[in-house]
């Protein structure tokens, strides 16, 4: 399944079915983050329950401390 | 004529004008922490007019720094300079009409609290996650407009919060992140702090000019080397139950006046900080130290700095101690008490 990770393409396995699935599989599960999927923002809470499908927009930022 | 012609070409930019020009030069801005972020915006502020800077910083300048803290020379190094200073004199170089307090200080709560209140903006430079939740707080308290900035390898993020409009940083940080990625551990190309602070000065810019409607009132993040951009529209992340912004309870106020150790993160340092308004008798522990032979010395009108063993220890004038050579508290805690009591 190809999905459209901040912009660019990402080719995600089939054993990834939700938004907490792949920010795991992206190793991002650490990071305090602010995901929007096909344009709508989605709180933490929701990216369980959020199923990702074929063509997804998503866009992940993450916070960082460094200055 | 330098000074009627200076200002001519930003006043030239319409959104500014002869009147911007003048609320520039009648704001005050507290930029917390002069490193690479601060360095930058304080210049481009400089330049630009705005009538007083109040720079906070609690570390000195080092070597590693002159890669892109811009303000920064050669010379500061071997001084050893405290960064705020080093950073006035440039700045007096640069712009003799402007106003620019120097605090060689740690923004914790009490500092802020007593600078914050006055400044129209507060620009977030720092490089830690504690002060701008401080920073978060007192600008909600006093109800004052912050401009979030960071950057890490060639990713930069920034978000402008307006109390009371936007959402804030307690809003939608879910966690501090601990995942040891800082310009210590996995570096920083200086065109990520650069268009940080692009961002960042831009809308200060704006909201110094009453420009207010024309404000992101995004969430922009980058990165540089990946060719990515993004920008998310974050209002709906507003929560009416936080208690920075919604129930003025100010969690990050009572919190950090708990804290008298930090480990300052990649840099193999600790840093401890006194009680209080404690004043450090530098002339005291210097002939204390210069007895043990086997320390070497430095200081200047700011710090004193020796080395002993493994360890770089840094007295400020403020009550602060920084232990470099160590990450951790216990031991850090052990060479203060043996040197500077």
């Amino acid at each position: 399944m190809e999905i459209i990770v901040n912009g660019d393409p990402l080719e995600v396995s089939e054993g990834i079915t939700n938004i907490e699935e792949l920010i795991q599989e992206l190793r991002l599960e650490k990071k305090s983050l602010i995901v929007e999927h096909n344009q709508t923002i989605l709180k933490k809470e929701k990216h369980k329950d959020t199923a990702i499908s074929e063509g997804d927009r998503l866009e992940i930022v993450h916070f960082v401390g460094g200055g | 004529m330098l000074v009627n012609n200076r200002y001519h070409r930003q006043m030239l930019f319409d959104p500014i004008g002869e009147t911007g020009q003048k609320r520039l030069q009648e704001s005050h801005v507290v930029i917390v922490g002069v490193g690479a972020l601060g360095s930058s915006s304080a210049e481009m502020l400089a330049r630009a007019g705005v009538g007083t800077l109040t720079l906070i910083d609690r570390d000195y300048v080092e070597e590693t720094n002159l890669q892109r803290q811009q303000l920064f020379s050669e010379e500061d190094v071997r001084m050893q300079t405290p960064k705020v200073i080093a950073a006035k004199k440039r700045l007096e170089e640069i712009n003799h009409l402007i106003t620019i307090y120097a605090e060689v200080i740690d923004a914790g709560v009490d500092e802020l609290e007593a600078i914050a209140p006055e400044a129209n903006l507060v620009i977030d430079a720092t490089d830690n996650f504690d002060t701008r939740l401080i920073i978060n707080d007192i600008c909600q308290k006093h109800h004052k407009p912050w401009i979030y900035g960071a950057c890490v390898a060639s990713y930069g993020v920034t978000f402008t919060v307006l109390p009371g409009e936007t959402p804030c940083l307690h809003c939608m940080m879910d966690h501090i992140p601990s995942d040891g990625a800082t310009c210590d551990s996995v570096g920083i190309i200086s065109p990520a702090v650069q268009m940080v602070v692009s961002y960042q000065v831009t809308e200060a810019l704006k909201i110094l000019t009453g420009n207010l409607d024309t404000l992101s009132g995004k969430l922009i993040a980058f990165d540089l080397w990946k060719n990515q951009q993004m920008e998310l529209q974050v209002a709906s992340l507003k929560d009416d139950t936080c208690p920075s912004c919604s129930k003025k309870q100010y969690p990050h106020l009572t919190y950090q006046a708990q804290l008298k150790t930090a480990v300052l993160c990649g840099r193999n340092t600790v840093q401890i900080r006194t009680n209080g308004k404690k004043v450090m008798h530098f002339e005291e522990i210097k002939k204390h130290l210069e007895r043990n032979q086997q320390i070497k010395l430095f200081s200047n009108p700011y710090l004193l700095s020796f080395e002993i063993d493994k360890y770089r220890v840094v007295v400020f004038g403020d009550g602060r101690t920084l232990i470099h050579g160590t990450k951790n508290v216990q031991e850090a805690k052990k060479v203060y008490y043996q040197y500077v009591g």
